[in-house]
């Protein structure tokens, strides 16, 4: 990947490798994502692509090697970072007791916002309108999906860290969220995503995690 | 930085709107303080002097039970849900959001047990002169014992079984605040000063503020990591 040496890349990876349970997952990993790309990380099932999110949202300390965050160690622009971050994980983040509204009201606030218009508007771009006062513990998977990719709409945020987004969206849905992710690299930002299924984005990154096996930069990756 | 009281805020609101829409959640230890109080003038028969002396020790081991019962649910939620994480990786300082978790928690099941107190006070022919004590005594107590209860809560959280891990891990740390807290009763009940076993429960709830959401959010971040 191709980065202008006058702006270093949001992220790179240097030297990167990921041991979980003694066993070794990928190893040797030396990439960079720069702004305005959408970068589909790939791999059979097992093979790291959850953890090597995790990892990049904070959330794990399992690796070895080093994480630049424009050009700086991650550690030393820890605050920085995190605001300039959105993950979502296997597990929605959404409370099934409260609202969709008061859901996404807990996630503005964490941004410093409170404007409910800005929310009912996300909702509303999700297909929810007239579920706002719903408790989610009525709404479907995919529904529950929908209102955690609402956040998509309002976060400022530049790096999108997207764990199988996709999961139990409708067709429609789909293509949505699609048109999404290219906006936001469109608009100069950076869009990390796993999924098992082909994402129909224009100028598509892909990093296999199976070109980092296990085995090539072992020696490397422990010093 | 100055975005953090939002998020403390919100949070607080947050948790107070789940517990209240958990209602059977929040009424179980309450339920638990007053059956099993009730339970003792029938176990041990009604005489009246008997149970004047017991009253302080079983109002207030009962209430360090009914604490510890509630303890798993804190975070147990928020892990499963997926929002710890968010919690985790938010800009925000852990503390404060620890200590709004851990307020809500308290005003939801701490209070409603010192408010229940006194009504349990006279079922136990506790002297008049022990309400007051038993009120603060207690009212200082959970409160500390839901922040330190919050260390445990957060060191089991990523286990599958943690209830009784967690009350071994937490137990020795509620010991001083049942013997202070019991002993403070005992005294008002004898007509005795109790305001040295106010200050050291006192005492031992600003300590808690201070380290206990520390150990709290560094907890969650290696039970979160694992």
């Amino acid at each position: 990947m191709i980065t202008l040496p006058s702006k270093p890349a949001l992220i790179e990876l240097q030297n990167f490798a990921c041991e979980r349970d003694e066993r070794l997952l990928f190893s040797g990993l030396n990439v960079s994502f720069g702004e305005g790309q959408v970068v589909q990380i790939l791999g059979p099932n097992g093979s790291g692509k959850t953890s090597l999110l995790r990892i990049l949202a904070g959330i794990s300390q399992d690796y070895q090697g080093t994480i630049l965050w424009r050009g700086q160690p991650r550690s030393a622009v820890a605050w920085e970072y995190a605001n300039e971050l959105l993950y979502l994980g296997h597990q929605p983040g959404i409370k099934k007791a409260l609202t969709p509204l008061e859901n996404l009201r807990w996630y503005a606030a964490m941004q410093g916002d409170s404007r409910d218009f800005l929310l009912l508007q996300a909702l509303a771009e999700v297909n929810l309108a007239g579920y706002e006062d719903t408790p989610c513990y009525y709404l479907s998977a995919g529904q529950l999906r929908r209102v955690a990719l609402a956040r998509l709409i309002f976060s400022r945020a530049s790096v999108w860290i997207l764990d199988e987004p996709f999961t139990a969206l409708d067709k429609k849905g789909v293509a949505q969220l699609e048109a999404r992710l290219a906006g936001h690299a469109a608009r100069g930002g950076l869009v990390l995503v796993t999924s098992h299924q082909d994402i129909g984005v224009a100028n598509l990154q892909l990093l296999d995690l199976q070109g980092f096996p296990a085995d090539s930069g072992l020696g490397a990756a422990n010093e | 930085m100055s975005k953090s009281p939002s998020l403390f805020l919100s949070t607080f609101k947050r948790d107070l709107t789940l517990a209240f829409r958990h209602k059977g959640e929040m009424m179980n230890p309450l339920i638990f303080f007053l059956i099993a109080v009730s339970l003792i003038p029938l176990g041990v028969g009604p005489e009246k002097a008997l149970l004047m002396q017991i009253a302080p020790g079983i109002l207030w081991v009962m209430a360090l039970l009914a604490t510890l019962l509630s303890l798993d649910n804190l975070f147990r939620s928020d892990f499963d849900d997926g929002t710890l994480e968010q919690l985790l990786i938010s800009p925000h300082p852990l503390y404060w959001s620890v200590m709004a978790k851990v307020l809500a928690y308290w005003l939801a099941t701490g209070l409603p047990l010192v408010l229940l107190s006194p009504l349990l006070g006279v079922m136990l022919s506790l002297p008049s002169t022990a309400f007051i004590a038993l009120c603060l005594s207690l009212l200082l107590g959970t409160a500390a014992m839901s922040l330190i209860g919050a260390v445990g809560a957060a060191l089991t959280v990523g286990l599958r079984k943690g209830g009784l891990l967690i009350s071994l891990i937490v137990m020795p740390l509620f010991v001083p605040i049942l013997i202070f807290g019991a002993s403070a009763v005992q005294a008002a009940a004898r007509g005795e000063v109790f305001d040295v076993q106010l200050a050291v429960l006192g005492a031992v709830l600003a300590l808690a503020l201070m380290l206990a959401p520390v150990a709290t959010a560094g907890a969650l971040r290696v039970s979160v990591n694992g």
